[in-house]
């Protein structure tokens, strides 16, 4: 399926993205190319193969129920653009 | 006039009740400063690891085995991608395609003492999101990270509820197992367990399902019940004028008691779901899941069996003192000191709940503990106290005055009189005191004086302030009047 601008303006609606006209003229014709790549791969027949989770041939490790972090909050906050009262802040998200 | 099915399915959240979080070493303690308990993985900071937590998986798999549920070998972690500041990730981890717990059923019992079997459809594990505050910090919003991490169960039921009852017996049988097998407390108000409910109607007969609304933030048992009805009204409303129901996400207000559009499926958000590159499958070996099964404590259908089965408790009964695991040991602890199924059923639902109930205590709470409450009802089938009294002693023993049932009896001098000489006793100066009384009783007709016998034993016990035996005080009394006329 080919893309069109107004795909190109939803996605990047969806992931909080400043696009212009430009770009969005670019990004059309990029995605595009990478589309016509996955219909090459889809046109392999992959019937009765597993779908592959993780490319490593290796199960999970888990590790013991043990607290072993402490605070770190100064630190973390240090870096924040505004904090108060311990709280991150925020542009506001609800009216 | 149309009749109208209603088809509820319910996604219970549990919170699991480990000490860390489920991908990193955070502390998962409830009421901490906010973000002193949010580290870098819980953050998203760049280049962070998560590391699953052993704990998270058992319990999961415990749940899994306690609704007979089928334990893939093979699960896995996915990302949900959403944008939302108490999610710094961008993606929630959880399980889409492979969750840990596949399908298996519940069996709930209803109000009328049957019971009914829901299945479940999968439950799989996942991360919960940090908390946002809307106060107004100067038109901005606080963000507290530490829920972020703490990991959560998702039970998903069939669409198998027909009702709202149904629905809030479902939500009962899933707080009783949980708390049973001890992997979340449950406290639907402090949100360890929270719910969304799908409802659709339908008319009677039709098979295939109507058009669903997803009801989120019902959390509490009662607001189940409420918010199915709400929406059960408005859907067939709706349809009834000639409208039809959107798939749509709508939220329960509590306090109007209404259900609102929150967002339509046309605007909802595309997930994209893929496999997290960060986690590696989760394989369970069949040993360790049937380690796991080994180790299950009797669960709340088995125990409200056993309870109606050997010990000869009514249905409801057995399905109160099963309902939680507290309870259930409590009473049962009762049973073994006074050795008596009814008397303690009697006695821990009612002397003590309604006490616990008035001072909103938990029955883990209870100042008088099971042993003192064993003892004591005890001592009222073996006589050494009237019922009444044993009121008094229970009043005692809850106001903490006395170790015992039989501290109390003896430093309140509450024992029970059967020596009939010293009832005899009382007896007779009662009569004595009584002339008119008397006088009335014996010109009575003789069918009613069984009733007028009634101020006599009430003067009786009162002069033995409640330590004469009733039943020994009636039939003397009987014997004493009668030999009067």
């Amino acid at each position: 399926m080919a893309l069109e601008d107004s795909h190109v303006r939803r996605a990047a609606h969806l992931a909080r993205l400043g696009v212009s006209d430009d770009q969005a003229r670019g990004f059309v014709d990029d995605l595009n190319r990478i589309l016509e790549m996955v219909d090459q791969l889809q046109s392999l027949d992959t019937e009765g193969v597993a779908p592959l989770a993780h490319p490593l041939d290796a199960t999970q490790r888990l590790r013991a129920d043990e607290v072993t972090e402490s605070s770190q909050r100064d630190t973390f906050q240090h870096s924040a653009p505004a904090v108060e009262n311990g709280l991150y802040l925020v542009p506001r998200v609800v009216e | 006039m149309m009749q109208w099915e209603t088809v509820i399915g319910l996604e219970v959240h549990v919170q699991l009740a480990t000490r860390s979080k489920i991908f990193s070493g955070a502390s998962t303690a409830f009421g901490a400063e906010p973000n002193t308990q949010a580290c870098a993985v819980d953050l998203g900071l760049p280049g962070v690891l998560p590391v699953l937590n052993e704990a998270a998986v058992s319990m999961a798999v415990q749940f899994g085995l306690a609704v007979h549920a089928q334990i893939p070998e093979v699960s896995v972690f996915d990302r949900k991608n959403y944008f939302y500041p108490d999610l710094p990730k961008g993606y929630q981890t959880s399980q889409m395609y492979h969750p840990i717990v596949g399908p298996g059923e519940v069996e709930v019992s209803l109000e009328d003492g049957s019971t009914k079997s829901i299945r479940i459809h999968h439950a799989h594990l996942e991360e919960d999101a940090g908390k946002s505050l809307h106060e107004d910090f100067h038109g901005m919003t606080g963000i507290d990270l530490n829920r972020a991490g703490t990991p959560l169960l998702e039970i998903v039921s069939e669409p198998d509820m027909r009702n709202a009852k149904e629905a809030a017996a479902f939500l009962k049988a899933i707080y009783s197992i949980v708390t049973y097998l001890g992997i979340s407390d449950g406290n639907m108000a402090e949100g360890s367990m929270r719910c969304d409910v799908n409802v659709s109607v339908r008319p009677q007969g039709q098979a295939s399902l109507g058009t669903r609304a997803e009801v989120k933030n019902v959390n509490s048992f009662r607001f189940v019940e409420r918010a199915i009805a709400f929406e059960v009204e408005r859907q067939i409303e709706l349809i009834e004028d000639g409208g039809r129901v959107v798939q749509e996400t709508r939220l329960y207000d509590p306090e109007r008691d209404e259900t609102r559009s929150m967002r339509t499926k046309e605007e909802a958000n595309d997930y994209r779901y893929f496999p997290c590159p960060d986690l590696l499958p989760v394989v369970l070996d069949q040993a360790y899941v049937e380690h796991l099964r080994g180790q299950l404590p009797e669960l709340p259908a088995d125990k409200r069996a056993r309870f109606e089965r050997e010990l000869g408790l009514s249905a409801y009964d057995a399905g109160v003192l099963s309902a939680s695991r507290d309870m259930a040991e409590y009473f049962e602890e009762v049973k073994n000191e006074c050795g008596d199924a009814k008397q303690a059923a009697n006695w821990v639902q009612g002397e003590l709940s309604g006490a616990l109930n008035r001072e909103n205590l938990l029955i883990t709470q209870s100042p008088v503990s099971a042993r003192q409450l064993g003892q004591l009802v005890g001592r009222v089938m073996d006589d050494t106290i009237s019922g009444k009294a044993a009121k008094q002693v229970f009043q005692a023993l809850w106001n903490g005055q006395g170790n015992s049932a039989d501290d109390v009896i003896e430093a309140q001098g509450l024992k029970q009189v059967t020596d009939s000489g010293a009832i005899e006793a009382m007896i007779d100066q009662v009569i004595a005191d009584s002339p008119a009384q008397v006088a009335q009783y014996c010109d009575a007709e003789p069918e009613k004086r069984g009733k007028m016998i009634g101020y006599f034993v009430g003067q009786v016990m009162k002069a033995s302030r409640g330590t004469a035996n009733p039943q020994q005080v009636n039939g003397l009394l009987k014997e004493k009047l009668d030999a009067l006329l």
